[in-house]
């Protein structure tokens, strides 16, 4: 009989396994968990394929007939695909303006010894723990001025809340991107500067491509942020701007709240940030690894 | 700007990092200092546009007299010297009264909800460091509440705890027949922990990634000496997994606590504009201050004051936890 056989067969009672009072316990704490989480999940699907009828009464665990009609009717009861595209364009220009300007940044900060390198990189941190409303008044404020100064209309306008929301990812992303570029071997770009690239070239000729997994993070992370705000997006909008987490909201506190058609919509607008997040975890605890190496 | 940063004396040390930058002439060496400033330059302009400058300006205005009157041209509202925050801190007035219940609300609110994300997410991820069948599956089910917008799950939530047609109810006054009448939930005493229940479900996914992340850094083979040493699993834990989480707990318990402290959106979204007492959360009535009266230098100095708390809680937290790691560690 072969060692490895041998091995296999006796793993079970091995001195490496873990006792039973482990195995019980991971059971029900993560069975416990597991239900936390899905009880809402669970509502929100249910509830979203009733009748009107089954979600006004008494709530029941199980539907007494399905129906796709919610989903059909969250279309016309709100301009709800107004928001979507508002949500849409507001969140992903974030994304994209938020990724190359943190691209940049740390890039000079992995790569280069400068003056008030320490000053830039604490102070941009700092700003995560500002609370929003200590700066909502002001900005309001400035984007109001300004609008009314130059004729740039920043307050209820997509740009001005593009602008505000590619910020609120910029920390983090440049912390986390940071972290990335300096696990890249600094000989990869010094190879390319000596082929005579540049140190633009070298960056995205090299360390952009290596760092591809942060990047994607760092891009799902600044897309959920601006996809999910609701204080900003609630003083700084108007009626054509409006997004999903203002209009939602006001779906959710009608008089006569339809809720299986604010179950179907929370479902819709869920599912493109949910799956893609997912799909991408992986990159996400990739990165916040190479954030806490640092 | 960037030109008048670099200095003649500064020249040298940054030479000495650039490997080559001894061998460029003194035109080509001056751009390559620049270049990092460049390469800063969106970053900065942006933080300064949307951070900073409002926050300073935040600042002044809570000096000042800022009603509806002056909000097309702040800078004209006359000062009014410390009045905003007298007012914020005349614990016997209406205005200082309810700031102050708020206040203590929220340090209540929050001390349950870090402890009990933190909780939460630790346990899930030790539980999930070893290899068993389902564990990929449970580990991205974990992260959904933290994938899915906040507003959807939080909206999900109210209806969950309205009183006639929520889920919460039916389960305890229906089902196990707790309590005469159906409870209310979004309003009185109980919002409170409808509020805590949500933010918590909300939360501990994060905690759960970080400390995940955390747990991919302690080397193998420490377990597997201990293991030889004859030491078991709970042990294990004890000794290993839990002493090598401290640096990433340092930083994991700070950014919750500045997060929940600060929670605007799950009251929000889940009471609407006013929150009742039990549940009112200090971003929320700060925000209800401000809009409700325009009167937006009070609401200025009370933000202030909670960055000032914020500001020396973090210190202090940072100082004790550092200066405890440091004595463990010699």
């Amino acid at each position: 009989m072969s060692d490895a056989a041998h091995a296999r067969a006796a793993r079970p009672r091995s001195p490496m396994a873990p006792p039973r009072s482990f195995l019980w316990t991971r059971r029900i704490v993560l069975a416990l968990l597991a239900g936390f989480v899905l009880l809402p999940v669970y509502v929100m699907v249910s509830s979203s394929l009733k009748p009107l009828e089954d979600v006004s009464g008494k709530f029941e665990w199980i539907p007494s007939g399905l129906t796709l009609r919610p989903y059909a009717d969250i279309w016309d009861t709100v301009p709800l695909a107004d928001y979507f595209v508002n949500s849409l364009v507001v969140s992903g220009a974030a994304t994209v303006l938020s990724v190359a300007v943190a691209i940049f940044a740390a890039y000079a900060v992995s790569r280069y010894t400068f003056r008030g390198k320490r000053v830039f990189t604490v102070t941009v941190l700092s700003t995560q723990m500002f609370p929003g409303i200590l700066f909502l008044l002001p900005l309001f404020l400035i984007y109001v001025n300004i609008g009314n100064a130059t004729g740039i209309a920043l307050f209820g306008s997509r740009e001005g809340l593009i602008l505000t929301y590619l910020t609120f990812s910029l920390p983090f992303s440049i912390w986390m991107l940071t972290g990335y570029f300096d696990s890249i071997p600094r000989e990869l770009d010094e190879a390319a500067k000596v082929d005579g690239c540049g140190p633009i070239r070298a960056l995205f000729r090299v360390i952009v491509p290596a760092a591809r997994p942060g990047i994607v993070a760092v891009a799902v992370y600044a897309f959920m942020t601006a996809w999910g705000e609701v204080l900003f997006a609630s003083v700084m909008t108007n009626d054509t701007t409006r997004t999903l987490a203002v209009g939602l909201q006001g779906y959710a506190t009608q008089n006569d709240v339809y809720w299986n058609q604010v179950m179907a919509a929370s479902l819709v607008v869920s599912v493109p940030v949910v799956v893609g997040f997912l799909l991408l975890q992986r990159y996400l605890v990739a990165g916040l690894t190479a954030g806490a190496v640092k | 700007m960037t030109q008048t940063a670099v200095t003649p004396t500064r020249e040298p040390a940054v030479r000495k990092a650039t490997p080559g930058g001894a061998r460029t002439t003194r035109r080509s060496g001056r751009r390559r200092l620049a270049l990092p400033y460049l390469l800063l330059l969106p970053a900065l302009l942006l933080e300064l546009l949307v951070h900073l400058v409002p926050m300073l300006m935040g600042i002044a205005m809570s000096f000042k007299e800022l009603t509806q009157f002056y909000i097309r041209d702040w800078a004209s509202a006359p000062w009014s010297g410390l009045d905003n925050f007298s007012v914020s801190l005349d614990f016997d007035g209406a205005v200082g009264q309810s700031l102050l219940k708020s206040f203590l609300t929220t340090c209540q609110f929050t001390l349950l909800s870090v402890g009990l994300c933190w909780l939460l997410g630790t346990a899930a991820a030790i539980l999930l460091q070893e290899n068993f069948r389902g564990r990929g599956f449970l580990r991205t089910l974990f992260l959904v509440p933290y994938a899915l917008p906040v507003y959807a799950a939080v909206i999900t939530w109210a209806f969950m705890f309205q009183r006639d047609n929520g889920l919460i109810n039916h389960v305890l006054h229906d089902q196990l027949g707790m309590g005469d009448s159906p409870a209310f939930w979004l309003i009185g005493d109980n919002s409170f922990w409808a509020l805590l229940a949500v933010s918590v479900w909300k939360g501990w996914p994060f905690a759960f990634l970080t400390v995940m992340a955390g747990l991919q850094n302690i080397p193998r083979d420490m377990y597997e000496a201990a293991a030889l040493d004859g030491a078991g699993i709970w042990k294990q834990i004890r000794h290993i997994t839990l002493p090598s989480l401290r640096s990433v707990n340092q930083v994991l318990v700070l950014v919750l606590f500045l997060w929940t402290f600060n929670d605007f959106n799950t009251p929000f979204v889940l009471f609407g504009e006013a929150a009742p007492e039990a549940a009112d959360l200090i971003s929320l009535h700060i925000y209800q201050s401000s809009f409700q009266t325009w009167n937006f230098g009070t609401g200025s100095a009370m933000s202030v004051l909670l960055l000032l708390f914020l500001l020396l809680v973090t210190g202090v937290y940072l100082l004790l936890t550092s200066r405890g790691r440091k004595t463990s560690d010699v």
